[in-house]
């Protein structure tokens, strides 16, 4: 069935599609965005009833593969030591995610004239600027400005309390004289936009039913259906077609109700992250393009970003958040800068964790055999359970082309449409920089007074940020879009998400994602008049 | 899902485990996981976990080569640690369900000093700290790396 064409089709609702589609709207073009998922219902969110931890393990997973729900698609990840997470949803991985709201640093864009390795990015930090800020409104941000070892920022509440962790992690990082900050998170510490603050459900990545925590369906997204955009759910799209003149002309995607459609579009603009993105350019195989669509330099899914996780955590005397409190407040920038003495290039940021609940702390201890079975179980689950504190070093993934994302032979999702492959190896880099933070987390513990200290090298699931599969750059040989956001080989295809990260930082990358995201839907919108050419 | 996810011999055999990785405690004034309300929330919410539960129990009867409440008790914690050792993702489920069973019932929660209730709506209060932590960091200062 054919319909009207619209102005600009977004796929995708989730951070950067919900960011551009809101700043779209002011244009008054005809605005459809397509989402896998469904709208969200709060009052189904896990901490809302006493099974909340348990769902962790199953619904409410972070791992597409172990919810398999009808929006999820699988992933064939089996050759990659990190585990691909997402979730599918309006809102997307923002429903889910700890909210931790680093920026990319203004050296992030510079690495190949700094550090001599990667590829700079063709846009700067200084240009982003205005879109970070401007983002931090919109998503509501907490935090103190003043960090002397992070980009300025402003934002619109204040910080986290420190409660019980915090000053046991700030006191350790006093005594070995490291730099630590409260971290900026988008979090409501105060009622903000329609928002209630935030009253510490303590369970914040699989969803605030609070509303606290910033998730697009509840802050882009009703600004940006106000504004006259269309969002259409559980609508799948397939594959993305083009016209004679090489143009995209529209999708083909499934109904809610699993009827094949086609949607005629001016515009096209993708916003599926670092692995929904490539995987579907991948599948839009044509005549012109045999390779997927906008892949004449090759590069799409290539040179995929995951950040490995290296953390470490023990146990303190004292008792800590555990639950009580969102899981992070708090980062380090010491380590995050190039410093070749340490034996590898590039560096790491790191975000404290407070605590966890008591199925979470039984469970992972069980399976790191700190706490026993028998006897003995409840004494010792007594002294691990509420005492926990966490180091997580966020190592910088340089790209490298054989990390990468391609379609599975065999694997299919529901709709019969082909599943994406990973194939990804942690380089020596990588190891030697999260060997190095072990060591440093350790110390941080120790200063803390934790015993019992236990390591994740990396995170398994830990596969949160998906980058650099379809990069930004001005060489069309070297990259999938140009400096502002548009495909080099298709002039009507936009690309939004994380995967046109050049290189990948040491943050959590969500912030800088719908910055960008805001910059291509503001170049678009001064360059309206001749966008195509 | 019913009780019929699992056979007799496997529910007798889970209780058991269960029973082995946590026994009660009049210590603590906590039930065992064996304990009839927390076997029943187990096999009532089974759900998903069902097969690799099945299959851990299976590989638990394989190497006990008897209902395991025929073993004495030097050749239960010879099974255990052998099926704990060798059991894969299906003994890591099966414990993982035995925990999580166990650690959201009403007595166990009362025993650590929980509330018995979901986090949602009353939240949880948290101290504001002491900011003046931050002060030996803010004297310290720093800068960027130039770009």
């Amino acid at each position: 069935m054919h319909r009207d064409p619209v102005d600009v089709l977004i796929i995708g609702a989730g951070a950067s599609g919900a960011a551009v589609a809101w700043s779209l709207a002011e244009t008054k073009m005809h605005i459809l965005c397509l989402e896998q998922g469904g709208w969200m219902n709060p009052a189904e969110y896990p901490s809302t009833g006493r099974d909340w931890e348990a769902k962790f393990y199953g619904d409410w997973s972070t791992s597409p593969n172990v919810r398999g729900c009808p929006e999820d698609y699988p992933v064939n990840d089996d050759n990659s030591p990190i585990k691909v997470v997402n979730f599918n949803a309006v809102g997307g991985s923002t429903v889910m995610y700890t909210a931790h709201w680093p920026r990319l640093h203004p050296s992030d864009f510079k690495v190949r004239t700094l550090d001599g390795v990667a590829d700079d990015w063709p846009i700067d930090y200084d240009a982003l600027i205005p879109f970070f800020d401007e983002n931090d409104r919109m998503m509501g941000v907490s935090g103190l400005s003043g960090d002397p070892l992070s980009p300025l920022t402003h934002p619109p509440m204040p910080p986290q309390p420190l409660g019980l962790s915090g000053p046991l992690i700030g006191k350790a990082m006093n005594e070995l004289g490291w730099h630590w900050w409260p971290s900026d998170t988008t979090v409501a510490t105060m009622d903000y936009e329609g928002r209630a603050r935030c009253i510490n459900l303590g369970h914040c990545t699989p969803a605030c039913a609070q509303g606290a925590k910033a998730s697009t369906d509840i802050t882009y997204w009703p600004h940006a259906i106000r504004a006259g955009v269309e969002l259409k759910t559980h609508c799948r799209v397939r594959e993305i077609l083009t016209n004679e003149h090489g143009m995209a002309s529209g999708v083909v995607y499934y109904d809610k109700d699993g009827v094949e459609q086609f949607q005629p579009a001016e515009v096209v603009i993708i916003a599926c992250n670092g692995v929904g993105t490539p995987r579907l350019l991948l599948n839009s195989v044509s005549g012109r393009f045999p390779n997927g669509l906008a892949n004449s330099s090759g590069l799409v899914g290539k040179n995929l970003m995951f950040h490995p996780y290296a953390q470490i955590y023990g146990f303190v005397k004292e008792p800590t958040d555990s639950n009580r409190a969102p899981p992070t407040c708090l980062w380090s920038k010491q380590f995050y800068d190039t410093d070749l003495s340490r034996g590898f290039v590039r560096g790491y940021g790191i975000q404290f964790g407070r605590g966890a609940g008591p199925v979470f702390e039984a469970v992972a201890s069980e399976q790191k055999g700190i706490l026993p079975w028998g006897a003995d179980h409840h004494r010792v689950f007594r002294r691990l359970n509420g005492h926990r504190l966490a180091v997580s070093a966020i190592c910088e993934d340089l790209p490298e082309e054989h990390n990468r994302v391609t379609l599975d032979p065999v694997l299919k999702d529901g709709h019969g449409i082909p599943a994406p492959k990973i194939d990804y190896t942690i380089s020596e880099n990588s190891r030697k920089m999260m060997e190095h933070a072990l060591a440093r987390g350790r110390e941080i513990l120790e200063a803390a007074g934790a015993t019992d200290i236990c390591t994740n090298n990396p995170i398994p699931w830990g596969g949160w940020h998906l980058l650099g599969t379809a990069r930004m750059g001005t060489d069309p040989a070297r990259s999938v879009v140009n400096e502002w956001g548009r495909s080099h080989d298709v002039k009507n295809l936009f690309i939004v998400d994380g995967s046109v990260f050049v290189t990948s930082g040491g943050v959590n990358p969500t912030s800088t994602i719908q910055a960008v995201a805001l910059y291509v839907a503001d170049q678009m919108k001064q360059r309206l008049a001749n966008l195509f050419d | 899902m019913t009780v019929e996810t699992l056979t007799t011999t496997q529910r007798d055999d889970l209780r058991i485990i269960a029973a082995m990785i946590i026994p009660e405690s009049a210590e603590y004034k906590a039930p065992g996981a064996d304990d009839r309300a927390i076997q029943a929330d187990m096999l009532a919410t089974l759900g998903r976990d069902t097969e690799p539960v099945r299959a851990a129990l299976d590989h638990l009867a394989r190497l006990a080569g008897k209902p395991l409440a025929e073993l004495d008790t030097a050749q239960r914690d010879q099974v255990a640690k052998e099926f704990r050792a060798t059991g894969g993702v299906p003994a890591a489920t099966l414990v993982r369900v035995v925990l999580q069973c166990y650690y959201r019932d009403d007595r166990v929660l009362r025993s650590l000093g929980h509330e018995l209730r979901a986090p949602f709506p009353k939240g949880h209060p948290l101290e504001n700290g002491d900011w003046s932590l931050l002060d030996p960091v803010k004297a310290r200062g720093g800068s960027l790396r130039r770009a």
